[in-house]
């Protein structure tokens, strides 16, 4: 009896597939449902943001770094003006830095809201996305308060924030607060002990802590995998070692996990904006005081010779940084995340370099889906978080 | 430990290799080595006790044209259980740059090196997939490099491409940038 023969078959995954989280385009080699090849490939959303930051002033960069990862623009704005202040030496007010970390914090709230939701919806859990698309939508109205900006507020300035908080933010943002841990508790209610959603995720694309590390994966899937790393604990800043919370760890390292992880960073987020909101005060500084960096008040501007000076200064030349290079690392949404800004001493920078953690989680999906079903492809790729504007920037 | 105690523990682990500590502003301590030590010592970084940089977390590339040696790679190592940070950096010349790859040492040096060969033109000797990884597998040049054309200021003559003399395009790169003391 002849052997029988079989063919494996090439399909063309994306780059315009709703599950693809932006533009990925898979070429996956299929044996039946089995994947037995996988590659990637990225770049449709390349901008060259890196290289038209080069053209700008410092401040002018900020618009353009929250547009990487568009889900956690003002994780991006914070970590490229927290490098910026770095080579400036600048020391904030203890207040900007208690506002910086509850906005952070609602920002990774934000992040991991879209994420529940699309992931949800994916693995066939529709009505999930609508439930977390309403809490975000809250989150979007503070960020219209914030700036008049829904996605991306373009509040953070290098030497603190862009004004003071609006009247009634606070009280706004605790109403939220204190309405999430129910709506979460119905999120749990749908999925976690859901038999369909676990038999989609649990054991499904597991990578192990010593892979997630040579993959350089620190965050979200890293800590889903076993590797207790969180920069807000190993390198504190922005005063995060005054916040009681913890870091969750699991070591499963599967998708089931990388849900569960998130959904307890979320309820620690929600504790750190909390304790944040009882320390901001309510009047105060809102920017470093130094005349170089931080623009006069609009009253000021109006009525004295000084202040117009200063003012026009700033916002035709804008400020010389000092030549030399930092990285300042902080925990946003998906994982370590910074800045790598080099100056020349000029009033532009020479080189903006995003630590991109959605590229290193995109180059991982590879080994987490080949050996595995066709099915899991779309489970994984919702588990790992990419945001493809961050993955090619 | 900071960046000298990190060198000690390098010059005990590859006697002849040399070692150079910049000073820095941040939390990562930095050093520079010769591009031709560089699989070396990142072996002796990743595998020894007292070190154990498990993770490379970032890789990347700055031009200095036109000064000479024109690029610096930059590799920023994380050591999750001793608490280490390090960026060791290498210089490379301008002309036909190149340095041996890492991808045997971490898997994350796989797409990062693509990159930097994409946008900076420096090839990684040995990367087991050299191919561009963000600009068309058909683009020409490398758009990071500070040489590649991106602001053009000149008044366009109808029937003549855009064509700029090297003075006109150092002079357009330098025409905003305020140096000020």
């Amino acid at each position: 009896m002849p052997e029988l023969r079989t063919e494996t078959m090439t399909v063309n995954m994306g780059p315009q597939h709703p599950s693809t989280h932006g533009v990925l385009r898979l070429v996956l080699e299929l044996d039946g449902e089995t994947i037995r090849s996988a590659s990637p490939t990225i770049g449709y959303l390349h901008t060259g943001i890196e290289k038209t930051a080069e053209q700008k002033k410092w401040q002018q960069v900020i618009p353009l770094v929250e547009r990487m990862d568009y889900l956690s623009a003002q994780s991006n704005s914070m970590a490229y003006c927290m490098s910026v202040e770095k080579l400036l030496g600048l020391e904030l007010p203890q207040r900007v830095k208690d506002i910086r970390i509850l906005i952070a914090e609602l920002q990774r709230i934000n992040s991991h809201l879209v994420w529940l939701g699309t992931h949800g919806m994916e693995v066939g859990a529709v009505s999930v996305l609508f439930y977390c698309l309403r809490e975000r939508e809250l989150l979007l109205n503070l960020n219209e308060r914030l700036a008049g900006f829904r996605f991306f507020p373009s509040y953070m300035r290098v030497g603190g924030l862009r004004e003071d908080l609006p009247r009634g933010y606070l009280a706004e943002a605790r109403q939220f607060l204190e309405r999430l841990p129910g709506k979460m508790a119905e999120y749990e209610d749908l999925l976690t002990k859901n038999e369909i959603y676990i038999r989609r995720t649990k054991g499904v694309g597991a990578i192990t802590r010593e892979e997630a590390l040579s993959y350089g994966l620190l965050g979200p899937i890293g800590r889903a995998a076993g590797i207790d790393y969180d920069v807000r604990k190993a390198y504190p800043y922005l005063g995060y070692e005054t916040y009681d919370f913890k870091v969750p760890v699991r070591t499963e390292g599967d998708v089931y996990a990388r849900y569960l992880l998130r959904l307890d960073e979320m309820r620690e987020s929600i504790k750190i904006c909390l304790q944040a909101l009882e320390r901001i005060a309510p009047v105060g500084e809102y920017a470093v005081a130094d005349p170089r960096i931080t623009p006069p008040p609009k009253d000021r501007v109006y009525t004295e010779m000084e202040a117009l000076i200063q003012h026009f200064l700033i916002y035709s030349q804008g400020f010389t940084v000092p030549a030399g290079e930092a990285y300042v690392p902080v925990e946003g949404p998906r994982g370590e995340q910074g800045f790598t800004v080099v100056s020349d001493g000029t009033n532009r920078p020479m080189r903006v370099k995003s630590r991109a953690p959605s590229l290193l989680a995109c180059q991982v999906l590879e080994r987490l889906i080949v050996n595995g079903q066709i099915a899991d492809v779309i489970a994984v790729i919702g588990s790992i978080d990419v945001v493809m504007g961050d993955v090619d920037r | 430990m900071d960046a000298n105690g990190i060198a000690e523990v390098l010059a005990a682990a590859l006697p002849g290799v040399a070692v150079e500590v910049a000073p820095t502003v941040d939390l990562q301590s930095t050093l520079y080595i010769e591009s031709e030590h560089l699989l070396s010592v990142l072996q002796a970084l990743r595998d020894r006790a007292e070190l154990k940089f498990e993770v490379l977390a970032e890789m990347t590339a700055v031009d200095y044209w036109p000064r000479e040696p024109r690029f610096e790679v930059i590799y920023l190592l994380i050591s999750v259980e001793n608490r280490l940070r390090l960026r060791l950096k290498v210089r490379l010349p301008g002309n036909d740059p190149h340095v041996g790859t890492a991808t045997g040492l971490w898997s994350s040096a796989n797409w990062l090196e693509r990159e930097i060969w994409d946008m900076f033109g420096i090839a990684f000797d040995g990367h087991p997939d050299p191919r561009r990884l963000l600009m068309p597998e058909d683009w020409e040049g490398h758009p990071a490099r500070k040489d590649y054309p991106v602001q053009i200021r000149k008044k366009p003559e109808s029937g003549s491409p855009t064509q700029l003399t090297a003075e006109e395009f150092r002079a357009n790169l330098l025409k905003d940038r305020l140096v000020r003391k």
